[in-house]
């Protein structure tokens, strides 16, 4: 059994050798990655249905189709990628090849999360894998049963000398974090996060930090609320819950909460049926630890419950739930939900809530619902969060197009489709100058004087490039 | 409450007035610092003559004249910058409006360097206005005349609210590094700069670190060696040498070594007469510590040319060591001075071996005629940034990120890259709360037939214009036809 100082000098070795940067080579790790999940979709599903009672439908869309969709992205863009980036120079160096070129970094580490266990850590290993990297991956402990197969299947699967997963809890996390690597990439909490730059910070290491926070949705304005709750029920309830980019808590007069809490109790129903606990279509807490968690915001809010509420420790299940007369100091506002609980707090006016909103930490996601676009362009200028997404919920982040990260506390460094492999990737920007016109260079060799800086001035500046040629 | 931490709170009260969002404000300020550049020009260079013994030309030149380009770049752009940028779709969301939006972070840390102590300061400041953020500067205690003249000029042309000067050394550094920002920019050494992330990690605060390391030159024995040691030269003795992208060491085979210290010596005769003592274009090293650190990086290598010192004026002649080898004294730091040990390689091999030992630098040089030669070194090498067959030039290109990678940095700025950089480009999808019913597949209770009908919509990367392409294509096949048809009746 190899320790982990073994597995990083092998990997860093072998990226020495420049095993992991031919074209070819990525290409065929990427597709080796899509047959790992192809041929062991069965094993997948049951594997997230193990650790969170996750249903098939949840699984593949969330997990499996979205990683085959960014591997097949970054298969079809890896050559212009790879590609260097030549750009516009200024007269002094027109003459010059200037470009920029997409280096891999080293070893790089992924440290994944538990509750999309597949999506988390193999989606940013696409983009490490597509950049030329080694790659190490740390899939979360406390997805069991995914972090087993993860563990079992990538060795199968891709090269062995240039991509490891290495297993543990935080004890050997903070062991593998003493040692040195070329990028960190890590899902989870803030808390983690710190300790996390603090370690990269001993060795210099670039991170990519996706964390979390309370993201806000605000319904103000005329507003079609079936259509309002529909979305907004599956986006919180999605996964119970327990996603980063989850709405956690609701913005409204009360006159919308009035007309929207009819409308989520129908969309519930319609989704979940009558006894939430028996329809197959719900996950659970992925643990006790966090189904007391939630419990406990729950018990401690002054809210009131308006649907949902019941529980069951055994299972870690908690119904759907809806709160309402929620204050800013209420313990469902302590902290991020991560739970199938949606507080709902009442502002009169937009601007109430918007400077609410502005009082706390930058969410990775915002939202707004309302059929009045001056209400959504009011929301998205005057907040500021990782991603913004109108009239629905979390479905930004399966657009590759787009990057997906946080700001402030909710993290820094983006990725999805080229953003992951910009993140992986060194820009090294790259100049060929010719050898002739030596004379042209004699205006900037000392001794300096005023009629060879005037020349200078012209030459170099960008205005001339645009204004001659 | 300490000095540092009443003006971070003014300047985070400042930046929530939303003053420097609008556009127009932005390049109001960047006027105001372009007016400053051009009006004080010679207060500038007589500090910077004090600090480092610079002349008013070379201050110009090497401080000024790019800061100004970069100035009215960013003036020029801001607008293209700014704007939101539009990404290609998936079907899904075809009706949907999918871009990004560039916004400002919020209170940006700019601590700046001593060797350039104008570039290096407010070239990131540049940035950080053009992106809307406010601003906190921080400039080098060691280059103490130039902070002074910030600290007391700077306030009449900027918004002293927006963008405060904070001088001070390393108790008030450290004071600022416990408040919280939004983004640290740090410009300066690796020691320093592991303490910034170390202090920023305490709020989850991105930085961009500017750094250095030992920059190589590699030069090709059949290159054309006058012309590579003009640029060499030039490139090594600007500012006696304290630049973190000056050619810190060269490597070459045995067999060019005398030729090339012969060059050097020529270039240095032209360059900075038979006494760069006396000589106005030739600088200091800019206090007696890093006089003594320099000094003392020499001892045990073999002086080829150059070599005195006069400790009262920290001057340190151009010079050229020679035979140095991986364990002499001189390459065990980045010299940062007027110094440039030449260690011979018996090839390009063994060349790029001994770079790759080493920390990935901030810059590669290679001289040579050979593409293919460069083309190893590109590839077989990793640094900030690579140059072929001159120095320091790249830095003049603002299209190009200027940047470290490893020990020697992380981010990069310049032009554009600097917006980006000190910007959160924010994801938004737009969407509206029509089509309901196609929404209605993916919502539970979940069945097979819906989830085929969601891996079609969801996953399909169909992008627009490869659709218009295909409506086109359609168009012309049909139009075709039908002349076709025409044509066959005539």
């Amino acid at each position: 059994m190899e320790t982990q100082i073994q597995v990083i000098d092998r990997l860093r070795e072998s990226f020495r050798r420049g095993i992991s940067k031919p074209e070819q080579f990525r290409r065929e790790q990427l597709n080796s990655l899509i047959s790992m999940i192809r041929d062991n979709e069965e094993l997948f599903l049951k594997a997230v249905h193990k650790d969170l009672n996750k249903p098939k439908f949840e699984a593949i869309m969330s997990e499996m189709d979205i990683l085959f969709n960014e591997a097949h992205y970054a298969l079809s863009n890896l050559k212009t990628w790879m590609q260097p980036e030549y750009v516009g120079k200024n007269m002094a160096t027109k003459l010059d090849d200037c470009f920029v070129r997409r280096e891999p970094l080293g070893v790089v580490l992924i440290i994944g999360a538990w509750n999309y266990p597949v999506n988390l850590t193999l989606i940013p290993m696409v983009g490490a894998i597509a950049a030329g990297n080694c790659v190490i991956i740390k899939p979360s402990e406390v997805s069991a049963a995914t972090e087993s197969l993860i563990a079992e299947l990538v060795p199968k699967y891709l090269s062995q000398e240039c991509y490891a997963v290495i297993r543990g809890g935080p004890e050997e996390t903070k062991a593998l974090l003493k040692n040195r690597f070329d990028h960190i990439f890590y899902t989870g909490s803030q808390t983690v996060a710190r300790s996390i730059m603090q370690a990269a910070s001993v060795h210099l290491t670039p991170v990519t930090l996706e964390l979390g926070g309370k993201c806000p949705t605000f319904i103000y304005g005329k507003v079609d609320f079936k259509a309002a709750a529909q979305r907004l029920v599956w986006a919180k309830f999605f996964n119970s819950g327990q996603s980063c980019v989850a709405p956690d808590y609701l913005l409204c007069s009360r006159a919308t909460q009035d007309a929207l809490v009819p409308a989520i109790i129908e969309a519930l129903k319609k989704f979940y049926g009558e006894d939430p606990q028996t329809t197959p279509d719900l996950t659970r807490m992925v643990t006790l630890k966090h189904w007391n968690r939630v419990m406990e915001q729950l018990k401690s809010s002054k809210g009131k419950i308006v649907v949902g509420g019941e529980s069951n420790q055994e299972e870690k299940y908690i119904a759907p739930t809806v709160v309402v007369d929620i204050t800013a100091d209420d313990s469902l506002m302590d902290q991020e939900i991560f739970g199938p609980v949606l507080p709902i707090l009442t502002f009169e006016s937009l601007q109430e809530g918007i400077d609410f909103v502005n009082t706390k930490e930058k969410p990775l996601a915002l939202y707004v619902y309302s059929d009045e676009s001056s209400v959504v362009r009011k929301v998205l200028e005057e907040t500021s969060s990782g991603g913004f997404c109108s009239n629905d919920g979390i479905i930004h982040m399966a657009i590759p197009t787009l990057p997906f990260g946080g700001v402030g506390v909710s993290g820094s460094g983006s990725y999805h489709g080229r953003w992951s492999f910009e993140t992986f990737s060194h820009r090294r920007a790259c100049m060929m100058r010719g050898w002739a016109l030596e004379r042209l260079n004699s205006l900037r060799y000392p001794p300096y004087d005023e009629n060879k800086l005037s020349w200078l001035r012209w030459t170099t500046s960008p205005k001339s490039s645009c204004n001659i040629l | 409450m300490s000095r540092e931490q009443l003006v971070v709170e003014r300047t985070r009260k400042a930046f929530l007035t939303g003053s420097t969002k609008p556009l127009k404000f932005r390049i109001q300020q960047l006027q105001c610092l372009l007016r400053f550049i051009t009006e004080r020009r010679k207060d500038i260079a007589d500090a910077v003559h004090k600090d480092l013994y610079k002349s008013e030309h070379g201050t110009e030149l090497f401080e000024t004249l790019g800061l100004e380009g970069d100035i009215q770049l960013a003036i020029e752009k801001v607008w293209e910058w700014a704007a939101p940028r539009p990404v290609e779709k998936t079907l899904l969301t075809i009706s949907d409006e999918v871009y990004i939006r560039p916004e400002p972070l919020g209170v940006v840390l700019i601590i700046g360097a001593w060797n350039y102590p104008w570039a290096v300061t407010l070239k990131p400041l540049v940035g950080a206005i053009a992106a809307g953020n406010a601003a906190v500067i921080k400039p080098s205690e060691i280059s103490s005349h130039s902070a002074k003249l910030m600290e007391d000029l700077l306030p009449l042309y900027l918004d002293k609210d927006l963008y405060p000067v904070v001088t001070g050394g390393v108790t008030e550094t450290q004071e600022l590094l416990k408040q919280r920002f939004d983004h640290i920019f740090y410009t300066g050494n690796c020691t320093v700069g592991k303490l910034v992330m170390q202090a920023a990690a305490q709020h989850l605060t991105p930085v961009s670190l500017e750094l250095g390391g030992k920059s190589p030159c590699f030069i090709d024995k059949n290159c054309d060696l006058n012309v590579a040691c003009r640029r060499i030269t030039w490139g090594k003795f600007v500012n006696c040498g304290q630049t973190c992208i000056a050619p810190d060491y060269i490597l070459c085979e045995a067999s060019i070594q005398s030729r090339v210290v012969e060059e050097i010596r020529k270039c240095i005769k032209e360059f900075y007469t038979e006494d760069p003592k006396t000589f106005k274009d030739y600088g200091r090293i800019v206090n007696q510590r890093h006089f003594r650190r320099v000094v003392a990086l020499m001892e045990g290598s073999t002086v080829a040319l150059g070599g005195d010192r006069d400790e009262s004026q920290c001057y340190i002649a151009p010079t050229v060591l020679k035979d140095v080898t991986g364990t002499s004294t001189v390459m065990t730091e980045e010299i940062f001075g007027p110094v440039l040990p030449i260690i011979t390689v018996s090839g390009l091999d063994e060349a790029i071996g001994f770079i790759n030992e080493r920390e990935k630098p901030l810059v590669v040089y290679v001289f040579s005629h050979d593409k293919k030669l460069i083309r190893r070194v590109i590839t077989e090498t990793s640094s900030g940034a690579l140059l072929a067959n001159d120095c320091l030039v790249h830095a003049t290109v603002s299209a190009l990120p200027f940047g470290g990678v490893g020990n020697s940095g992380m981010g990069c700025y310049q032009g554009r890259h600097g917006f980006d950089r000190l910007s959160h480009l924010r994801s938004c999808l737009i969407k509206k709360l029509n089509m309901e019913a196609v929404n209605s597949m993916r919502y539970p209770p979940h069945t097979a037939k819906k989830m085929g009908w969601v891996r079609f919509f969801l996953f399909n990367q169909v992008s627009v214009c490869r659709l218009r392409r295909m409506a086109l294509l359609t168009l012309v096949t049909v139009v075709r036809f039908l002349l076709y048809n025409g044509s066959y009746q005539y």
